[in-house]
């Protein structure tokens, strides 16, 4: 038989090389023009797709405003070193400028004693009971900022330990355990968003699998008739694998649109009360990165769903 | 070219379709398979073709013993085959020249290679002017030239046909048969199966005579 083919006129090694691009442009075509054809089925299973990968991907990008918002807290952080009470004013002013000369301190602001009573006295509405005291119970404050390369949690504690074995100060607080809260708060949502993603992730597949095997089902005559003429498994197999790379690609796409507008949404509500905070925080989209990650793995889901439903179903249908 | 040696075919439902078939063609040559419905004609051309597998002897097809083909062989092997169908098995959503293209999509040719060689199959059964159309709207006997036009535009060696005029009256069966022995004349290995004896009586082809799974014809005809 393989002298008999060799015989015949078959296309050269080239042409067949060729043709090999050839039949996968046209399978990758011919898949595209059957979605196209059946809009609204196609639109239904590329929505449910895109909402299972946008869902994650808008949670993790809250997550990262989020920790881009924590980050911003913890570097603004300060500490507040007491004086004690036996430290005057100027005493405490001339302590301020050395401390400023520490590498660890970016900044250091001084509030006097008279400046703290006068800001309790307006923010406590106490001013009464502070009257009636003959001498002001308020020590000096030297709110310390450090520089931006000790805004992480040990050389910070380092730098209130060092400040708290000045004799001057009676008690350094650095107020910090919030912000570590929350990012702690923030790791369970990690996790749980990863979990999230994990199962919506394993829908898609099984969405995409569903749907090519449906499809195969439909197409079971022109299946068992391309065999009939000699079509090998892979040339059966290849534009159900591309039809689930186009749903893959196309709910990808759709999910980078529905997160971007989704965030969109949220970014005037976000903004006001950012403002309400006398903060300018906005809310950053999803990067060129992000877009990326989604088509590739909407594109890789949509392959594995087709691949599975392909080599479950295909094999089983043969001419009788 | 085609050789079986005592052939037994028993499908799984128990129904021993062939018993001890022996069979030899050469290429180039043309004969008609005969025999009442349920005789087993369409069971010899699917073991032929690799749709069944026998249960018992050998068949070889263009020297290669049949038994010796895995899976992964059978496309390759349907591919020396050009096979027509009683009932035409045409892909409705294409157009008569998508559908004859088909085999030479299958086998990797050029695009302008394609056009050539399907035009040239269409012009050969009559249907040039409708390469466009869609099956559906064509005769019952334009559409079994269709699958005739997609069984030899491969230039297969060897043409399986299963009753192809069941479906047509006598001067369309007529004319289908005259495109078989065209196509013989031409150099294809040629077996139809056929209950339409006032017809091929007349073409003068050996046959094939098959009783209840058996032949009953002198075994050394064909
Ligand atoms: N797939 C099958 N499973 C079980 N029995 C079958 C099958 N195909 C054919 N048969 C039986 O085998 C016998 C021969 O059938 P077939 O080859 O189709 O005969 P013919 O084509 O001459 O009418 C019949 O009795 C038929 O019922
Ligand atoms: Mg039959």
């Amino acid at each position: 038989m393989k002298q008999a083919r060799r015989n015949r006129t078959k296309p050269s090694v080239r042409s067949r090389f060729g043709a090999w691009g050839d039949n996968h442009a046209r399978a990758l075509l011919f898949s595209l023009g059957k979605l196209y054809r059946s809009p609204v089925a196609t639109l239904l299973t590329v929505t449910v797709i895109a909402i299972a990968l946008a869902l994650p991907t808008g949670l993790l990008l809250l997550l990262a405003n989020l920790e881009r918002l924590g980050g911003g807290l913890e570097s603004s952080t300060t500490i507040s070193a007491f004086t004690t009470q036996q430290v005057q004013d100027s005493a405490a002013a001339r302590l301020a400028r050395e401390i400023t000369d520490w590498p660890e301190v970016g900044a250091v602001e001084f509030r006097s004693r008279e400046q703290a009573l006068a800001e309790f006295r307006e923010r406590s509405g106490l001013g009464a009971a502070l009257d009636a005291l003959d001498e002001n119970p308020l020590p000096a404050v030297l709110l310390v900022t450090p520089t931006a390369a000790t805004a992480e949690p040990d050389a910070l504690a380092g730098l209130v330990e060092r400040l708290q074995a000045l004799p001057e100060v009676e008690f350094a607080q650095l107020d910090t355990l919030w912000v570590q809260r929350l990012f702690a708060i923030m790791n369970v949502g990690r996790r749980g968003v990863e979990v999230i993603a994990l199962l919506l992730g394993l829908a898609v597949l099984l969405v995409v699998g569903n749907t090519i095997r449906l499809d195969i089902q439909n197409r079971r005559e022109e299946i068992v008739v391309t065999k009939l003429i000699g079509a090998t498994d892979a040339f059966i197999r290849r534009p159900f694998l591309y039809g689930g790379l186009w749903y893959g690609l196309l709910g990808g796409g759709l999910a980078v649109l529905i997160v971007s507008v989704s965030l969109l949404a949220l970014q005037g509500p976000v903004s006001h009360l950012a403002g309400l905070y006398d903060s300018s925080f906005r809310l950053s989209g999803p990067g060129p990165l992000d877009v990326l990650g989604l088509l590739v793995a909407g594109t890789l889901l949509g392959l594995g769903g087709s691949w599975i439903a392909v080599g479950r179903h295909l094999r089983e249908i043969e001419p009788s | 070219m085609i050789q079986l040696q005592n052939v037994s075919k028993r499908y799984p439902s128990g129904q021993e379709a062939l018993s001890g078939v022996s069979l030899s063609m050469r290429p180039g040559d043309m004969a008609f398979l005969t025999g009442h419905s349920g005789a087993g004609k369409s069971t010899l051309l699917k073991l032929i073709a690799l749709i069944e597998r026998p249960s018992r002897g050998q068949i070889a097809v263009n020297g290669q013993n049949l038994a010796n083909l895995r899976r992964r062989g059978v496309p390759f092997h349907r591919r020396n085959i050009g096979i027509i169908f009683q009932d035409h098995h045409l892909l409705h959503d294409r157009t008569v020249f998508d559908n004859v293209a088909l085999p030479l999509v299958i086998a990797g040719y050029r695009p302008q290679e394609i056009g050539r060689r399907v035009r040239a199959a269409l012009d050969k059964v009559g249907l040039l002017h409708k390469e466009k159309a869609l099956p559906v709207t064509l005769s019952s006997g334009e559409q079994q030239r269709v699958g005739i036009a997609r069984a030899v535009v491969n230039r297969p060696p060897i043409l399986l046909a299963d009753e192809p005029t069941g479906n047509l009256d006598p001067d369309l069966s007529r004319e289908i048969m005259n495109l078989f022995l065209v196509f013989n004349q031409l150099g294809a290995t040629v077996l139809i199966a056929s209950h339409d004896l006032e017809l091929i009586s007349t073409l003068g082809k050996p046959m094939i005579r098959l009783h209840d799974g058996r032949r009953i014809d002198a075994t050394d005809t064909a």
